[in-house]
């Protein structure tokens, strides 16, 4: 491989751990993650500006904004484009869809902040970023990542969706089966203790057995 | 975003952030007021502090006899377009 085009691999960053801190021109001026301190934050980045996929992302991600942002939820691009490229993209959505993109995007040119978080899949291309999603909670811990390939536009109303799963599991200290929907019944966690496994069957929960009882909130 | 313009002049945002820390005020009473993102006006603050516009105390910031002369140049610069 010639040296220029010697991609840096580096671990992804874990669900649980601290994400990543960082400082990155943006087109909002500079940003930083403790910025976003006290709120949910979504980083995502996507391959480059003034492609159609992307356009399609960003316009569905405007739709979401202000749904995100009456659960304290923040939203934040990134791609390796310049500030002067993301402008240009920007005020074309503007002219051509109508639309005003409400959230800042990061222009990621060295690539600092898609290393950090293992934005490149140097086997799928080693110059764009992917599609990545990574929830940040109010603490700075990294709770949730998707990754998409370039092909492939996200599906926001999961990203919603998951948001919402999170939020409810802290604040219930409960967990969320498969395609639960916010109003659906929740999972208890297991109990512990055989006291406790008797007397969850004896609460009156939608128990199958002792270990899979499930809740309305 | 920036607040500041390269010429040391606020930009529209950053005067109106300036403006709401008229008393020493935390970053969540400035977005309060102003309806700014909470990460926007933290964001202010620091490059505030970089130009000297504000100074913290404890977890509020005051705006600095620097900040007021770039308040009093926004001012100045609005008269001005009017007249």
């Amino acid at each position: 491989m010639d040296e220029k085009e010697r991609v840096e691999i580096r671990p992804l960053p874990r669900i649980g751990d601290q994400a990543p801190a960082f400082e990155a021109e943006t087109t909002w001026g500079r940003l930083a993650l403790e910025d976003f301190r006290d709120r949910w934050l979504i980083l995502f980045s996507h391959p480059a500006d003034f492609t159609p996929v992307c356009t399609t992302e960003f316009l569905a991600f405007q739709e979401l904004h202000q749904s995100l942002k009456d659960l304290g939820v923040d939203l934040l691009g990134l791609s390796v484009d310049s500030v002067t490229a993301h402008i240009a993209w920007l005020r074309n959505m503007e002219e051509k869809f109508g639309v005003k993109i409400p959230f800042p995007v990061i222009a990621d040119s060295d690539r600092k902040v898609a290393g950090l978080y293992g934005m490149i899949m140097p086997g799928e291309s080693k110059t764009e970023t992917s599609r990545c999603v990574f929830v940040i909670d109010p603490k700075g811990v990294l709770r949730a990542m998707i990754y998409y390939p370039l092909t492939t536009g996200r599906n926001m109303q999961e990203i919603l969706r998951l948001v919402k799963a999170l939020q409810t599991t802290d604040q219930h200290g409960v967990a969320t089966p498969a395609n639960w929907q916010p109003g659906e019944q929740v999972i208890m966690p297991p109990p512990k203790t055989m006291e406790a496994a008797e007397e969850r069957v004896q609460q009156g929960m939608e128990c199958k057995d002792w270990y899979f009882c499930k809740k309305k909130l | 975003m920036a607040c500041i313009q390269p010429d040391g002049s606020l930009s529209r945002s950053g005067e109106l952030i300036l403006l709401a820390v008229h008393a020493p005020a935390t970053p969540q009473e400035v977005a309060r007021e102003t309806g700014a993102d909470l990460f926007l006006v933290r964001a202010a603050m620091r490059e505030f502090m970089q130009a000297g516009y504000v100074e913290k105390l404890g977890d509020r910031y005051q705006v600095t006899p620097q900040g007021e002369a770039a308040l009093e140049g926004a001012k100045a610069e609005k008269i001005e377009e009017i007249t």
